[in-house]
């Protein structure tokens, strides 16, 4: 890490300042291993890798929408919007992968569309996701207006559009492509494929991006603006980029939505508003922003989503699970309130 | 900032800015306006009619004390998203505790909203925890509790006197929730401005480091902002049980953002240090006169969503606006 | 050393934010090879001219030539292209970063920066985040990045405020070094001692116009100040200074505060007292502590050893509520950590008297009106700007802090830099307010990074070196020189 000492206690100290940055991140990590092991011994019913894959498609759409909030959190802001955003991208992927939707009172289901089809119409939503976002960004920054109050009411905007496109559940999706997140694996059984495709958009759309410029640009606005303009960063263009990215990683949970559940339905993203923040805080980002990474907030995802597994498994009534997980999130922020708080008061 | 400045010209923006009141009451009665020529022109009825003025005032009422904690929660640079589940658990009380007598049940549904009040105050100002999770935290499991509680325990319909309360008006016109809501919002008005509790919900918001340093102990100004939050919100549940005569868990639920945006509306900063209570009041008439609006239209839900949105983002740009060229 | 040709020109800038004009018609020139001072009070419109030079806002009007091309700096970036490169007083690097990723962020190159770093004798470690770097150092490495770009005109806004003499001294050296290349250096300050040392020129704003471009040698402080001022109000000002100087002899009260092997932080067993009609000032260089103890007497942080006792009782605070219960009020140099920039005056002012639940209750207005009025005509508040407080200028800004301890009452007054970053007729106004609460009969702490002042406010001055006081010098002798011996830990026959 630092190869240059200047002062004796340089080397002791590298240490300290490693599990500084990085010991959240394995905390959670560390986390998910204790609940997976939990999970594992709390069942009798012989554990295999259908489970492993449940667990995967359970998750990945939180995993997305997570990382999307996380960075927006991390440039400074906050994206209300990602829920519905979701559902809207769900519902119109599910109207327009199919050649005709049926009807639902009748009984006659939706016919599915070709898998070219399917994925074209991802390709466009995934654009779609990207340019809403933008201009979500580009409304803040225009407007001068706080961006809970913008996404806020971009959440009605979303949530209103998606109910115009279905308004009951329905549609369909190619079965081809839902097989892109369920059966069969990559290179093990044990490896779902849901977690190698989030493992690759996290290099892909992450990775390439976070130790250059434009990852650092996001940083330093969430840090401190002025430093970062008087810096020579071009503010309103990173924020804008944030957002985007919001878009698009909500748009890939929408999508992930109607992969895993092969039908669209306009309510389907209301809850993920609030688990993702509920994620990114628990994966150690710091609401602040400037602070944090995005890999502690997929795992963070995991661990919610394995909460909520093992909740229904230990035949828990799903309201007491929703109370329990409900309560365990608070509980979680609250110990970290109390982390900042004792690292301010010691100057740490 | 210099001695040589030229002379003001008529500083509209900045008249908005400071005094959102008037320009809101503008929007209301315009608003109402637009309303009654709409409904002639749909069923050949006139709005402006005693009945529908007093059940606008009716209507608004709740949707005015969920807001009225909104505002100083948000005065303090705060929000409380749990407002919406903190009515609906006082409204369960209610009809849970009616076979003991009404006072029992309205004792017992306010202090549980001051209860959950005390929870989220504690999160927010001792723990640190950022107040949209805590609260929205607190809002789930609430929710959740209530799920549990209305599955094992019989909910009667709610008391007499409540329902008067919440659904019936005297002389004919003047509903009987406003005998709630008329005088807490005097309090709630006369107390940001002369009291020094009022002073120092402004300057938490303000500048909670600055206040410190002048021997504020922050937490307690916060602990005491949510837990009023949360009693104010009971006691919009109550009137909520009142009007509807029975209690369900999605009793509540779409008053939640409308309670945001009445305070947004009513010009109050969501960064807190600026704002006030009498621009929340006619933000909730606003938003109350402008769901009629939309029901006589025959809005879809989709409609009423995006409309929503887009005048929550077109009047918080204006106070932007205003704020920043100040 | 005039520069025969003009690098920078600035003429006929005018800015405006809606109604109030920052800067009416000002004129600058910058000639190449020379160290050129910005002078000019608190809303004179000396930080508009360098944030239009720098590019962080743009002109109404008026015409900006560079190396003799006319330029339109659009933003910090265009700005550090062109070759002006700012530094300005709050460092821009991004605290959340490491020091190395901010030189990435801003496409320096790390060699370079930490050569120039070399080059003054500092080093830094690179990893670091930045947010953890001491703000003098962080204030050197903006520098060195500055210098790493080559820039032909370097702007220095306020640099040396609050930097050590050690560091300042440096970068005094970095702008002689840039001079000599040929090059030109920007130099926007409030201490009118190092104009005189090291600058060729200076050019004086007052009212958002240039009143005078002249030879700071060759005028001297009193000519600065009278051009600052106004010729009348600079005479008013030197007559009161007069009068303040021969007034009579203050008698020292009783101790008010007595520190006893007071250990917390870099301090290690510091102890003296304070008495009650004295200012008793706290000379230090940078990081000696001083931030400590005045933390610990203000309450904000709890002392490792030692005993505090006001006016005999023992000093038991864990939170600023308890220190101020027992009359120990703090006076930071950063207003943003003092004042509740939204609201009007009044209530800033009124702050404390509502810090306590016991006092939630209805105000009797006329009562606040009463106090509040008799602190604001005290410090000749300037109370136009009647809306918000963060409108007015960096000096009223300050009296209201000061205000609002008058308005609420102490014991004793701690002042932690309270002069920092405002103009000279302020300080002079602040300086004669010290003075007078101290006549009355106040306990005054005070704190500077600026030394001239101490002979000018305080009755004794006492040194604090490596953890503890190595000396205590009479108010009148309390020169810089005599300071910075007793303050580098060289103990000298300091007799009274």
């Amino acid at each position: 890490m630092n190869a240059v000492a200047t002062t004796q206690g340089r080397v002791a100290f590298d240490w300290r300042r490693a599990a500084r940055r990085h010991g959240w991140t394995v905390g959670v990590f560390v986390l998910l291993l204790v609940l997976v092991l939990y999970w594992r011994s709390s069942t009798n019913l012989p554990w295999g890798t259908f489970d492993v894959q449940s667990l995967a498609i359970d998750a990945l759409p939180l995993a997305f929408v997570a990382m999307g909030q996380g960075i927006v959190i991390i440039s400074g802001g906050i994206d209300l919007s990602v829920g519905s955003m979701m559902s809207l991208v769900n519902v119109l992927a599910a109207k327009y992968m199919v050649t005709s939707l049926g009807d639902a009172t009748v009984g006659s289901s939706a016919t599915a569309g070709s898998f070219g089809r399917a994925v074209g119409v991802s390709l466009l939503l995934l654009a779609f996701g990207f340019l809403a976002g933008a201009m979500t960004g580009f409304i803040i920054h225009v407007s001068k207006i706080a961006d809970i109050i913008v996404t806020l009411a971009m959440l009605f905007v979303w949530a209103g559009a998606a109910l115009a496109v279905l308004e009951v559940p329905g549609g369909g999706t190619a079965l081809r492509y839902q097989n892109l997140v369920t059966l069969d694996t990559v290179f093990t059984a044990w490896l779902p494929k849901a977690l190698v495709i989030l493992l690759v958009v996290y290099a892909l759309l992450w990775l390439t991006i976070r130790r250059r410029r434009p990852g650092l640009a996001l940083y330093a606005i969430g840090s401190n603006r002025s430093a970062a303009y008087l810096s020579g960063i071009n503010v309103p263009q990173a924020r804008v980029f944030a957002y985007a990215m919001s878009g698009t990683f909500a748009a890939l949970g929408g999508l992930a939505l109607t992969a895993a559940s092969g039908i669209g339905d306009p309510h389907s993203g209301d809850i993920y508003t609030l688990n993702s923040v509920a994620a990114v805080v628990l994966g150690g980002v710091s609401l602040l922003g400037g602070v944090g990474g995005l890999l502690g907030v997929m795992a963070a995802a995991f661990v919610l989503t394995l909460v909520k597994t093992i909740l229904i498994i230990k035949g828990v009534d799903q309201n007491y699970a929703q109370v329990i997980q409900g309560s365990l999130i608070v509980l979680v922020v609250m110990i970290g309130g109390l982390a900042i708080r004792q690292k301010g008061k010691s100057g740490g | 900032m210099s001695a040589v400045s030229t002379p003001r010209r008529l500083d509209v923006r900045g008249t908005v800015a400071a005094n959102p009141a008037i320009v809101l009451t503008f929007v209301f009665i315009a608003l109402f306006v637009a309303t009654d020529i709409v409904n002639r022109a749909q069923s050949s009825e006139a709005f402006i009619t005693g009945r529908q003025v007093s059940t606008t005032f009716l209507y608004a009422a709740i949707l005015g004390l969920m807001a009225a904690g909104q505002t100083l929660v948000m005065l303090t640079g705060g929000v409380d998203l749990s407002v919406a589940t903190t009515a609906t658990a006082s409204a369960f009380m209610i009809s849970s505790f009616a076979r003991d007598g009404t006072v029992v049940a309205i004792l017992v549904a306010l202090g549980v909203g001051l209860g959950i009040g005390l929870v989220n105050g504690t999160g927010v100002a001792i723990f640190r925890v950022n107040a949209l999770i805590m609260t929205l935290g607190v809002s789930t499991v609430t929710l959740g509790a209530l799920t549990v509680y209305s599955q094992k325990r019989f909910l009667a319909a709610a008391p007499d006197f409540v329902v008067r309360l919440g659904s019936e008006r005297f002389l004919t016109y003047i509903p009987y929730d406003l005998l709630v809501w008329a005088p807490i919002a005097a309090l709630i008005i006369l107390g940001l401005r002369y009291s020094g509790f009022g002073r120092m919900i402004y300057a938490v918001g303000d500048n909670p480091v600055a206040t410190r340093l002048a021997g504020v102990r922050n937490w307690q100004v916060l602990l005491a902002v949510y837990a009023l939050c949360g009693l104010l919100s009971a006691a919009a549940g109550i009137l909520l049980v009142g009007f509807n005569n029975a209690a369900d868990l999605g009793i509540a639920t779409p008053f939640l953002l409308p309670s945001v945006a009445a305070v947004v509306i009513g010009g109050t900063s969501i960064f807190g240090g600026v704002g006030g209570y009498a621009g929340t009041i006619l933000g909730a008439l606003i938003l109350t006169l402008l769901d009629s609006l939309l029901t006589i239209l025959d809005a879809s839900q989709a409609v009423r969503q995006i409309l929503y949105g887009l005048i929550v983002l077109v009047l918080a740009a204006i106070y932007a606006r205003a704020a920043a060229s100040d | 050393m005039n520069g025969e040709t003009t690098l920078l020109e600035a003429r006929g800038i005018r800015k405006t934010y809606g109604p109030v004009v920052a800067l009416a018609s000002a004129n600058l020139a910058v000639g190449s090879g020379e160290v050129h001072a910005l002078l000019g009070a608190n809303g004179a419109g000396k930080s508009t001219l360098v944030k239009l030079l720098t590019g962080v806002t743009k002109p109404d009007e008026g015409e900006i030539t560079f190396a003799g091309r006319e330029i339109r700096v659009g933003s910090p970036a265009e700005a550090a292209r062109l070759g002006l490169a700012p530094v300005f007083q709050d460092p821009a690097l991004v605290p959340d970063l490491t020091v190395g990723q901010n030189m990435r962020l801003t496409r320096s190159s790390v060699g370079a920066v930490r050569a120039r770093l070399r080059e003054m004798e500092l080093d830094v470690d690179f990893s670091e985040r930045a947010g953890d770097v001491p703000l003098p150092m962080l204030r050197m490495v903006d520098l060195a990045r500055a210098l790493a770009r080559d820039p032909r005109l370097l702007v220095l806004d306020e640099i040396t405020a609050a930097l050590p003499s050690d560091l300042a001294e440096r970068v005094f050296a970095v702008m002689r070094e840039w001079r000599d290349q040929g090059r030109s250096v920007l130099f926007i300050t409030h201490r009118l001692a190092e104009v005189i040392a090291t600058c060729d020129r200076a050019t004086i704003l007052r009212d958002g116009g240039d009143v005078a471009t002249i030879v700071p040698r060759e005028g001297g402080e009193t000519a600065i100040v009278e051009h600052m001022l106004g010729p009348e109000a600079a005479r008013a000002e030197e007559e009161a200074v007069a009068r303040e100087e021969t007034a009579p002899q203050r008698v020292e009260g009783d101790v008010i505060v007595d520190v006893a092997s007071l250990g917390v932080g870099r301090v290690a067993d510091v102890s003296f007292s304070l008495h009650g009609g004295e200012i008793l000032g706290i000379a230090a260089l940078e990081g000696q502590g001083q931030d400590e103890l005045f933390a610990v007497l203000s309450g904000q942080q709890r002392a490792d050893g030692g005993e505090i006792r006001v006016v005999g009782r023992a000093l038991r605070a864990r939170t600023p509520y308890d220190a101020i219960r027992q009359g120990l009020v703090l006076v930071p140099a950063d207003r943003l950590l003092a004042l509740l920039p939204q609201r009007p005056i009044s209530e800033n002012i009124a702050a404390p008297r509502y810090n306590t639940p016991t006092r939630w209750g209805p105000i009797n207005m006329r009562e606040e009106r009463r106090r509040i009025g008799s602190a604001i005509d005290a410090l000749q508040i300037d109370t136009r700007a009647r809306r918000q407080v963060r409108r007015l200028s960096g000096g009223n800004q300050q009296k209201v802090t000061i205000a609002r301890w008058l308005a609420s009452g102490f014991r004793a007054l701690l002042c932690y830099d309270p002069t920092r970053g405002i103009d000279v007729g302020t300080k002079r106004q602040v300086y004669g307010l010290l003075r007078r609460l101290a006549d009355d009969g106040a306990a005054i702490l005070f704190f500077s990074s600026e030394l001239a002042e101490f002979p000018l406010v305080c009755d004794r001055v006492v040194t604090l070196f490596g953890g503890r006081i190595t000396g205590e010098l009479a108010g009148e002798t309390a020169d810089e020189a005599a300071l910075l011996r007793a303050m580098h830990g060289l103990v000298e026959d300091a007799a009274a």
